[in-house]
């Protein structure tokens, strides 16, 4: 098995699934009609994502696992995702300034990414654009809106973004995986991405008239399987039926 | 002696399971369909990664070829070149207006950050002074708006390209 190529894919796909699951507690719960409906449809847009990735992943890793194995029946250790997509939904400030930081940087992969010389990951690539850019805007649209509406919604706003700003770092997080996957050309090297997204943020900070924070302590780990202690308990929920009735089908 | 043409026929009568009046040929998510001996092999690519009606659009293309002898099918999904809503055919635009879907604009809402949303003709009452509700509606596919007009809600086929 290429090592590198399943660990590259794996992360993707993480990053998606845990996303998409944090997203998905909001069903029922979403502070309106509208918001639970949009914030539900890229919870599944993003599963959809990773379905196609685990079902790649498992076929390079070619231990005859299915794309369920590998989302529902790994330890907490074995997941890549960024620490970002993990952390807790909180108010509708934080879920979407968490999902703004990530789908700015999400659009800027994809777009990348379906260039790739792997062709199924430049196939993944360039479906999963397509809908990014759909998610992007309404985040971005909706840290605007709060950050430049109320007292109230400005100020949970920059709470919010005070909170995860220190965990935006690890979207460019490179080792020798990404390092091996560059020269290869599969994999996209973030480095020349980062000055694109933080003229991004930047234009949306400025719109919303929030302030990036100056303190520059920064948090990663998750691309190593070091997580916070936020991962445990979606895992527990997301594992739950499988763990409890393994193999289980409807 | 069963064709190609047959099937693509056949195909005809296999909905989609969210938007009934569209067949899979309308919607165009059938990319190719091929003939060997008895042996039928059809390709379908999803119009969002997350489409819950993949599944069932697959079963009911199984059981739609069984019903007409053919038993021996394989079913491939292909994600690029990846779907767009230009695939829709002409047929496929009429038949959602008339079910009071509005049909795709040939215009993508989402490339810039406040841009004015895509007019959308209203599907009953054909008023253009509609408005977006939400960029998200009922499906992954539709976006919801609301007539000023005539008032009525309606969803609206996003375009994807």
């Amino acid at each position: 098995m290429n090592n590198d190529l399943y660990t590259y894919t794996l992360r993707i796909a993480d990053d998606s699934l845990i996303l998409g699951q944090r997203l998905s507690e909001l069903c029922g719960h979403g502070p309106i009609l509208e918001e639970d409906i949009a914030l539900t449809n890229i919870a599944l847009d993003l599963i959809g994502q990773a379905t196609t990735l685990f079902e790649y992943a498992a076929t390079v890793q070619n231990e005859g696992k299915t794309a369920d194995d590998l989302a529902f029946l790994r330890y907490e250790h074995d997941y890549k995702n960024v620490l970002l997509v993990e952390q807790t939904n909180g108010d509708f400030g934080q879920t979407i300034v968490r999902q703004w930081l990530f789908d700015t940087f999400r659009v800027l992969f994809y777009d990348a990414l379906q260039h790739s010389s792997d062709t199924q990951l430049a196939a993944i690539a360039e479906k999963s654009l397509k809908e990014t850019k759909y998610h992007c805007k309404h985040s971005s649209e909706w840290v605007i809106r709060l950050g430049d509406g109320t007292e109230e919604s400005h100020s949970r706003t920059q709470d919010a973004l005070d909170l995860l700003w220190r965990y935006s770092d690890e979207l460019f997080f490179m080792d020798e995986t990404d390092q091996a996957m560059i020269a290869a050309k599969v994999g996209v090297d973030l480095a020349a991405l980062r000055p694109i997204w933080m003229e991004r943020i930047q234009e949306v900070v400025q719109a919303a008239t929030l302030t990036i924070p100056t303190n520059n302590w920064k948090q990663q780990g998750g691309r190593l399987g070091k997580h916070t202690e936020h991962l445990g308990f979606l895992l527990a929920d997301l594992q739950y039926m499988q763990r409890a009735y393994p193999g289980m089908q409807w | 002696m069963v064709t190609v043409t047959d099937i693509w026929h056949w195909l005809e009568d296999v909905s989609d399971p969210e938007v009934p009046v569209l067949s899979v040929v309308d919607l165009g998510v059938v990319r190719s369909v091929k003939l060997n001996g008895n042996a039928a092999e059809i390709v379908i690519t999803p119009t969002y990664s997350g489409c819950p009606a993949m599944r069932v659009i697959e079963e009911d293309i199984r059981a739609k070829l069984a019903e007409n002898g053919i038993s021996d099918l394989t079913v491939t999904t292909v994600l690029s070149p990846a779907w767009t809503t230009d695939w829709l055919s002409e047929n496929g635009r009429k038949k959602l207006k008339e079910y009071g879907i509005a049909p795709p604009e040939h215009e993508v809402d989402k490339s810039v950050l406040f841009a004015t949303p895509t007019v959308v003709p209203c599907p009953l009452c054909n008023s253009r002074n509609t408005k977006m509700v939400s960029q998200f509606g009922s499906t992954a596919c539709k976006a919801h708006y609301q007539c000023n007009d005539c008032l009525e809600p309606f969803d609206y086929f996003k375009c994807l390209r």
